[in-house]
């Protein structure tokens, strides 16, 4: 187990992340997360970064195998509340987070999140008509 | 240049690392930098920590404040005396790594930095000196 709850909103999965994290915990993090779409058939993951002061390689490699994972597992990852600072230094950093869908508030990430899952829902209703 | 203050922390934990960000942001806070430049040595400490704990197999940092005439900055020089890089040119590339991380620690921290140095000797550990000016 993370230190680090996640809740579950209907049909996704949302994480906060309030402390300055080490290393070992953004690795349970993703292990804990991993469990949980599949333990909760979940569709969506929202990550909240809010709280982080910086994100580095690291978090970024994090955040990216959390992505790809959920991807994996028919669920779609979204982070929110990347700070501006956070986001200038990433980039000079080097780390794009290509993989990763962005948006700029949990709000607006519930939103993407579901348009997404609808969208896809539709599609597969399409196709078995 | 002046050296205001100094001072030593250990580096052997990933615990560690992250005492490492919050004492540097402290200083950095302390020499007046804007938040994004905050932001860039703290990051760069971050990836530069971890190195030194995964690859290095631990040792020290040295956080220091300078002042040049009119300007503030910090310098954070990391030590260990473990294994060495053999090859600097080939670490500090984009993409390289000897480990499992996205090889962009070195050469991410020199990006974040305005001065930055590696001195390495196999066998006999490695020394970054890196610098970010207000």
């Amino acid at each position: 187990m993370s230190e680090i709850p996640i809740l579950k909103i209907g049909d996704c999965l949302l994480v906060s992340i309030q402390v300055d994290m080490h290393d070992r915990l953004a690795m349970a993090l993703q292990d804990d997360l991993t469990q949980r779409i599949v333990a909760d058939r979940a569709r969506g993951v929202m990550i909240d970064i809010s709280a982080l002061e910086i994100v580095d390689s690291f978090i970024g490699r994090m955040l990216n195998n959390i992505a790809a994972m959920s991807r994996v597992l028919d669920a779609v990852t979204v982070v929110v509340g990347m700070r501006p600072a956070v986001a200038i230094t990433l980039v000079e950093l080097g780390l794009a987070l290509t993989g990763v869908r962005t948006a700029l508030n949990v709000d607006k990430g519930l939103a993407m999140i579901r348009s997404i899952i609808d969208n896809a829902e539709r599609a597969d209703a399409h196709r078995d008509r | 240049m002046l050296i205001e203050t100094g001072e030593t922390m250990p580096l052997r934990t990933s615990d560690d690392v992250v005492r490492v960000r919050q004492a540097v942001r402290l200083r950095a806070v302390g020499a007046g930098f804007s938040l994004v430049d905050q932001t860039k040595i703290v990051t760069a400490a971050s990836e530069i920590a971890r190195n030194t704990v995964d690859y290095g197999g631990g040792g020290v940092l040295r956080i220091e404040v300078l002042r040049d005439g009119r300007r503030q900055g910090v310098r954070l020089t990391f030590t260990d005396q473990g294994p060495g890089i053999p090859d600097i040119a080939l670490a500090l590339k984009d993409g390289y790594t000897s480990g499992g991380g996205l090889g962009l620690g070195l050469s991410g921290a020199k990006r974040l930095s305005n001065e930055f140095a590696i001195t390495s000797a196999p066998g006999h550990g490695t020394t970054v000196t890196l610098a970010r000016w207000k």
